[in-house]
């Protein structure tokens, strides 16, 4: 049997990119009446289960994948969780 | 001049985009996405609009993964045309083909009408029948098109006289206005304005056609 791991990845916009589904949220949180929201920041959860043993390995799987295809370097930063 | 127009799952505007470049005089090939080569003597690939892949993870990104994605990035890199529509130039910024971004609308709308654009150059197979400063009247209809370039990229883009046209009124949000861009070599233009929606009498104008009728011009004789 293969060893399995999971890997969580959040993918974030950049600080200092307007996010406006974020600022939808916050106007709408203050529509509901919830006071002291001063900021919202919408982002992605994207979970893998891998068949890998090695974490150090499959976190370098990941964090390639991440570059070519899970977010969008430009505009969009990750981070990579292994459990 | 032969065209290849590329379908991906969820493209909607591929015959359109066909029926347009028939109607300048050019010779059209469909071309599927798992298709890893293009036809032989191609001489422009267009990219449509449309949801390729159900615009999941964002709008573009799997499409620019594709087998045929790798074919295009081959041929621009040889010089070859490349022009991208709506969802075409959101594919186009994933494949790194073109620099910037498309982002949600500011508005966070999806924006579906007739707009003006201003057309920024003359200087492309793309805009050479128009004059710089002219207005081309065409329809926008996307949900993604608020393109994002930093400080730098935008300097670049206008240093170099790449920014192709630009929106006479913004309706999305997008850096100074922009609507559609150029590569470094002027041979990839992405924009957001159909001009195939706007590509003979029946669709209520013809400024669209211009585009298409730049590119006989400019690649027939090539």
């Amino acid at each position: 049997m293969t060893a399995t791991l999971k890997a969580r990845v959040h993918v974030m916009l950049k600080d200092g990119v307007l996010d406006p589904q974020g600022e939808a949220v916050k106007h709408a949180l203050g529509t509901l009446g919830f006071q002291g929201v001063e900021g919202v920041r919408q982002g992605k959860v994207i979970e893998l289960d891998l068949a890998a043993s090695d974490r150090a390995t499959a976190e370098a799987e990941v964090k390639a994948m991440c570059e070519k295809l899970l977010a969008n370097t430009v505009i969009e930063k990750y981070t990579v969780e292994i459990a | 001049m032969k065209a290849a127009v590329i379908t991906f799952p969820g493209s909607n505007c591929d015959r359109d985009l066909a029926v347009a470049f028939e109607g300048a005089g050019a010779a059209v090939t469909r071309v599927w996405h798992k298709d890893a080569d293009l036809p032989a003597g191609t001489d422009i690939v267009a990219i449509p609009g449309g949801f390729s892949f159900g615009d999941y993870l964002r709008c573009g990104a799997i499409a620019a993964q594709s087998p045929v994605a790798a074919a295009i990035k081959a041929f621009a890199a040889k010089g070859g045309h490349v022009l991208g529509i709506c969802n075409g130039f959101q594919v186009l910024t994933e494949t790194g083909l073109l620099p910037g971004v498309l982002m949600r609308n500011a508005g966070l709308k999806f924006v579906c009408k007739t707009i003006d654009l201003r057309v920024e150059t003359a200087n492309s197979a793309f805009t050479n029948l128009w004059d710089k400063g002219a207005i081309a009247r065409m329809p926008v209809a996307h949900h993604d098109g608020n393109f994002t370039i930093d400080a730098e990229g935008l300097a670049r883009l206008r240093d170099e006289d790449r920014i192709a046209f630009t929106y006479a009124a913004n309706p999305n949000g997008s850096t100074a206005d922009i609507a559609g861009v150029l590569s470094a070599n002027r041979r990839v233009l992405g924009m957001m304005p159909h001009p195939e929606r706007m590509a003979e009498a029946a669709h209520g104008g013809t400024d669209g056609s211009v585009l298409f009728r730049s590119l006989l011009a400019a690649l027939a004789l090539a």
